[in-house]
């Protein structure tokens, strides 16, 4: 059986080389001047969002967070309308009220970043629990990072979504760090996915820097959650290549370390020398990819520069139904 | 009319409401088999199933989470928070999340919950589980803030909630629970945003909430046989809220007396007085009179609870003090 055909392969590397570049326009427009508030770059973590969301039926949910351009990304968002909302103009999808942190699309399964670390653990666990009042079928992928893991509301989340069997897949990404502070200094656990004993669920732990384990993984789980199993804890262990935000002068961590990482093991480069090797992809094809994406970014950018400001008279739209 | 309690008058517009829409489900701690801390939900779990009514950990974050999740899938849940205390472990749920959502999300988000919730002191359950937190939530843009003082408006207002997009927070109180009124059979709205003349008066305007209303509405009786005409005023919402039904009374009787439960210091008639002032301040005969708790915790011992919260000798001396009748 080839689960994987060529489309698939592909499509996961295309997300992730998306992911990167958007990532470094929005790095660069800052710098710019273009981009007034923060926001906080997924770099080194491409094969999460892909693989995991890539693993997904269209009409599932997930619940996002401030590092969530990537999972947007992954989870088919309009390139336009996410930049033009980190510019914080009016075609935005949030039109200029939420930003980089806030952004969702809720028609189309991305029920939101959120801007509280653990914040939307309680929103996947009642989104699971509609659907399967509803019987539509649908899961929901929380991700959160390893800072979320010593939130109440986390463990509260994960205990509900137990005791009620919801279908959620509760991933961690463990990129190292919650802001400044190393996993190591925050909890006393060599594995994160060691807290889904403490609520007898499944709990795995994987390298989430190889895109077609993420998939894999994610795919099984996906699987056995909607089958009626109950929720997961899946930890996938990453790098944050960049700084806590596009604010950050990394004082906190060893210097040559997120180099070290991305020079070992860069989601993208491992991928593509996989698919290289196994004869599924070639340089012309990787030179395609790189140049669709990087002209569908620069489109992006384009829009959001030429899209106006919010009109502040507006200001107060949009605060109750 | 056929006369039941305020509680009563609770339960029926949730079972009404969850056997007509399916998307109405309510949540909570002790809802279920319990019946409730307060006995609103009482049977509602063996009429309708422990689907509908759904029994919740001691877990007051997720419940309003949960919650907010399941209303993006379009759901309107009802979460029932106890006492109104407990709002402050789940705050982040209530502030920052579910009031904030449609409009970080350019406004194209709903969430259609409502917390039930448990005010107020007087039953000696001392300094958690008694607070008076309506003004906190007041503070926050997105959220509605109902406080039914009757079993009346507790079961129109609480009808328009659940079909309201927004969350609600729907301050219920303690002492109210087993106070009986005319309650219609069907179900029927109280527009969010619609207060209501208690009492008709000419002398001074008193606008009072929830369980106040009815000790204003006691000494309104009282005084009336001292040829003292108290208007009496429940906004019934206080956000939104019926300014002109305040305003329009103060121009009428030129004097107003607000009373409220909670905290002295920045409590919701702070914010109302400073709207008299900019509406009416031509019409005032006398500055407006606030008539509040103490800023103290609630004590526990009965005459120290008391001493806390407005009385009626306190509402009675306000009222007499702006009508210059005592200094």
């Amino acid at each position: 059986m080839d689960r994987h055909n060529k489309e698939l392969l592909l499509g996961l590397l295309e997300t992730m080389i998306k992911i990167r570049t958007f990532e470094g326009a929005v790095e660069k427009n800052f710098t710019l001047g273009h981009i007034y508030g923060t926001a906080h770059l997924a770099i080194g973590q491409e094969a999460v969002a892909a693989g995991a969301v890539g693993a997904l039926k269209p009409n599932d949910l997930i619940t996002s967070t401030h590092r969530g351009h990537g999972h947007c990304i992954a989870k088919g968002a309009d390139l336009n309308l996410m930049m033009a909302e980190i510019f914080g103009r009016e075609t935005g999808y949030c039109r200029g009220r939420g930003g980089s942190m806030h952004i969702a699309d809720i028609s189309g399964g991305n029920l939101g970043a959120n801007g509280i670390v653990g914040g939307s653990s309680g929103i996947a666990a009642g989104a699971a629990l509609a659907a399967k009042k509803l019987k539509t079928g649908q899961i929901v992928l929380c991700f959160f990072g390893d800072g979320a893991i010593n939130q109440g509301i986390w463990h509260e989340s994960v205990n509900m979504a137990s005791i009620w069997g919801l279908p959620v897949i509760f991933l961690c990404e463990n990129n190292q760090y919650g802001m400044g502070m190393k996993i190591s200094r925050a909890t006393n656990l060599a594995k994160l996915s060691d807290r889904a004993k403490g609520y007898n669920i499944k709990g795995a732990t994987i390298d989430g820097n190889d895109a077609l384990k993420v998939y894999d993984s994610v795919a099984e789980l996906a699987e056995q959650v909607r089958s009626g199993q109950g929720p997961v804890l899946l930890e996938c262990i990453t790098y944050r290549i960049k700084g806590h935000s596009l604010r950050d002068a990394q004082k906190y961590r060893p210097e040559g370390e997120a180099r070290k990482w991305l020079l070992q093991s860069c989601p993208i480069e491992r991928f593509k020398k996989y698919l290289l090797a196994q004869g599924k992809l070639n340089d012309q094809e990787v030179a395609e990819i790189e140049k669709r994406v990087s002209d569908k970014i620069d489109e992006a950018v384009s829009f959001a520069l030429s899209s106006p400001f919010p009109d502040t008279s507006k200001v107060t739209e949009g605060i109750y139904a | 009319m056929r006369q039941i309690s305020y509680a009563e008058a609770i339960r029926e517009c949730i079972r009404e409401e969850i056997k007509k829409d399916s998307n109405v489900f309510m949540l909570g701690e002790d809802v279920g088999l319990y019946g409730g801390a307060f006995g609103v939900s009482a049977g509602l779990a063996s009429e309708l199933g422990e689907e509908k009514i759904m029994d919740t950990p001691i877990t007051e974050p997720a419940i309003v989470g949960v919650a907010i999740g399941a209303s993006l899938l379009a759901m309107r849940p009802i979460v029932e928070m106890m006492f109104s205390d407990f709002n402050m472990l789940a705050l982040d749920q209530i502030a920052n999340q579910a009031a904030k959502i449609r409009y970080m999300f350019g406004g194209k988000a709903r969430v259609p919950i409502v917390i039930r919730t448990a005010g107020g002191a007087g039953i000696g359950m001392a300094a958690q589980h008694s607070q008076s937190i309506e003004a906190l939530l007041l503070h926050i843009p997105g959220l509605k803030v109902v406080m039914p003082s009757t079993p009346y408006d507790a079961k129109g207002l609480l009808t328009s909630s659940i079909k309201d997009d927004n969350p609600v927070i729907f301050f219920e109180h303690k002492l109210l629970y087993q106070v009986k009124g005319d309650v219609p059979r069907q179900l029927y709205k109280i527009p969010l945003g619609a207060g209501d003349i208690k009492r008709k008066g000419k002398d001074v305007t008193v606008v009072a909430t929830s369980f106040m209303v009815q000790k204003t509405l006691k000494v309104a009786d009282k005084l009336a046989g001292e040829g003292i005409s108290v208007e009496v005023i429940d906004p019934r919402t206080i956000k939104p809220l019926d300014i002109d039904l305040i305003i329009n009374s103060i121009k009428k009787t030129n004097k107003a007396v607000l009373v409220e439960e909670s905290c002295y210091t920045g409590g919701f008639t702070c914010f109302l007085s400073a709207e008299i002032m900019r509406y009416a301040f031509d019409f005032l005969d006398e500055p407006v009179l606030r008539v509040t708790g103490l800023d103290c915790p609630i004590p526990y011992e009965h005459n120290l609870e008391n001493a806390v919260i407005p009385d009626e000798a306190r509402i009675e001396a306000g009222i007499k003090e702006v009508l210059g009748l005592i200094k």
